[in-house]
């Protein structure tokens, strides 16, 4: 799928009405099968950017072209096929906790599939082999009948992006894959993405706090700031120069990366209580 | 709020600062109370006098020995599957209500509310069934098998009405609000990457709440067992029924083997529930 930003400024939902937006005017384009990573400090406005390209966010001015129209004038029918057709995978993987991983996975499906036969599904899960083989390219096949609530945080960030390689979807949305994953995890499940992206000629946009992951998976780079376009550039042009002014004042997180966000599996869910109203 | 200041030093403090503020509301409790208890003619002290001790007593006295009769327990049991029906008739009907405006009225399947506000269109008609369902549960079943009594008679048909239109005004609420009490993130990256709200239901919301919607569903039925014996005294047949006659010929015997049975109902009802969280928790 082709991107296509111009001017495009964003705020986040839940923001106060005087704050600043977290999306400044920005123009942008990414050519159907590119891979793109998106770097910058916390707070920089990559998720922002994210949400606007998945038709989550409108934007508060500019416009956004996917394919050549504006999805915020499409009617709402038309509007979600086309959500339909691209893959938002949030930070935290937006997993039930009490889902067996083989549904977690097949549910990327869902926008392909009717309504019978996503009901069917839940009986008798469609596609097992389908399901096993995303999840053998992240190491995690034999979790396939596991419940969500007994994977540790990494393995539940890596059903989130199996869900991916099952999704009907032409463009890649990818928030923070690696934030719950060890470094050689991270390697495999970075290497899986883009390989399948470009098997697939699906156009990725990822968004990634390790900048030398960035670099050395990805052929562009998107430098944000405070919102703003720092750089957009090939990723062999990306000086030490660009990172360090990127990253000014925040270079703990250009050097070593945040600590991965808890890794510990999720606390068993509470017991269900009685509601008597 | 702010921090008195400190006591100087060497004086201990002779007043607990909190103390007037407690009196204060206390005295308000009272006289906000006390109108209400002239308007009920609250006079518990009536019970103990010696009048009503002797009544009661006479009444309690009866109880013994319960009625256990071969042909009384045969109908008895005759009636409790009638009540069981009742309950369970009324509230597979009240789901009829209740599922549909459940999934309807649910922010969490709206697709316009995913990006901001919710559309107008949409919002009104999430609006408009919410306050039908409203409607619904406030009407009191016991006003509901009164008119259905008029309308197709004495009988069972009146109880399974009534229990129908009140719990599914209860349930159709209350679904919706375990619903929206959940995570909302996993339903909401489904119709982010486009799936419909049916399916994002049923692999978003569903999996995360259908122990609670299950249990809270079997809680209710224990309820409809209860009040569909309520029912019986308006005439809508069961245990109630049977019930409303033993009480009127002052059968004490057949009374206290009928709250025997209810007892029971009930305690099993609360144990088939217990089961089920269990198995899907």
């Amino acid at each position: 799928m082709k991107l296509e930003l111009s001017g495009v400024a964003a705020r986040h939902p839940a923001a106060r009405d005087g704050a600043a937006p977290a999306l400044q005017p920005l123009s942008l384009r990414v050519a159907a099968g590119e891979q793109v990573a998106v770097i910058g400090p916390s707070g920089a406005g990559k998720t922002t950017l994210l949400q606007v390209l998945a038709c989550a966010l409108p934007p508060l001015a500019g416009e956004l072209q996917l394919d050549g129209t504006d999805p915020w004038r499409l009617p709402r029918g038309a509007l979600q096929r086309l959500r339909g057709r691209l893959f938002l995978a949030p930070q935290v993987p937006p997993l039930p906790p009490r889902q067996r991983v083989v549904t977690a996975v097949l549910a990327g499906r869902l926008p392909a599939l009717g309504l019978w036969a996503s009901l069917r599904s839940l009986l008798y899960p469609a596609d097992i082999p389908a399901a096993h083989a995303a999840l053998l390219r992240f190491d995690l096949a034999d979790k396939l009948f596991e419940r969500v609530d007994r994977l540790s945080g990494g393995e539940r960030q890596r059903v989130g992006l199996a869900r991916a390689l099952l999704a009907p979807a032409t463009l890649w949305l990818i928030d923070e894959p690696l934030s719950a994953l060890d470094p050689s995890r991270a390697q495999q499940a970075m290497r899986t993405l883009v390989d399948d992206a470009t098997a697939r000629a699906v156009t990725l946009v990822a968004t990634l706090h390790q900048v030398d992951m960035a670099l050395a998976h990805f052929p562009r780079i998107v430098g944000l700031r405070d919102g703003a376009l720092a750089f957009d550039l090939p990723a062999r042009q990306v000086t030490p120069e660009h990172l360090a002014r990127l990253y000014a004042q925040h270079e703990d997180e250009l050097h070593g990366g945040p600590a991965p966000m808890d890794a510990a599996p999720l606390p068993p869910p509470p017991p269900v209580v009685m509601h008597c109203r | 709020m702010s921090l008195a200041a400190p006591p100087a030093l060497g004086r201990p403090p002779t007043h607990d600062p909190a103390w007037l503020g407690r009196v204060a509301w206390a005295a308000a409790l009272l006289v906000l109370v006390w109108p209400l208890a002239v308007a009920t003619e609250f006079r518990p002290w009536l019970l103990l006098a010696p009048d009503s001790l002797r009544a009661g007593g006479r009444f309690l006295a009866s109880f013994f020995p319960p009625a256990l009769g071969a042909e009384f327990l045969a109908q008895v049991l005759r009636e409790t599957w009638r009540t069981v029906a009742m309950a369970t008739a009324g509230i597979t009907l009240g789901l009829l209500i209740a599922v549909p405006a459940t999934l309807l009225t649910t922010r969490a399947l709206s697709v316009s509310a995913l990006s901001g506000r919710m559309a107008r269109g949409p919002f009104w008609v999430r609006q408009a069934l919410r306050w039908g369902l409203i409607v619904l549960r406030s009407i009191p079943e016991l006003v509901w098998a009164l008119v259905f009594v008029r309308v197709v008679g004495l009988g069972p048909t009146a109880g399974v009405l009534a229990i129908a239109l009140t719990y599914g005004g209860m349930l159709g609420k209350v679904y919706g609000e375990i619903l929206e009490s959940g995570d909302p993130a996993p339903t909401e990256a489904l119709l982010h990457n486009g799936s419909g709200r049916l399916q994002a239901f049923a692999y978003g919301l569903l999996p995360q709440n259908a122990a609670e919607l299950a249990s809270y569903t079997v809680y209710r039925w224990e309820c409809a067992i209860r009040s569909s014996v309520v029912l019986g005294f308006v005439g809508a047949g069961g245990l109630g029924q049977q019930m409303d006659s033993a009480m009127k010929m002052f059968n004490g015997g057949e009374v206290v083997t009928l709250l025997a049975v209810f007892v029971a109902l009930v305690a099993l009802a609360d144990r088939f529930s217990a089961g089920l969280r269990r198995v899907l928790g």
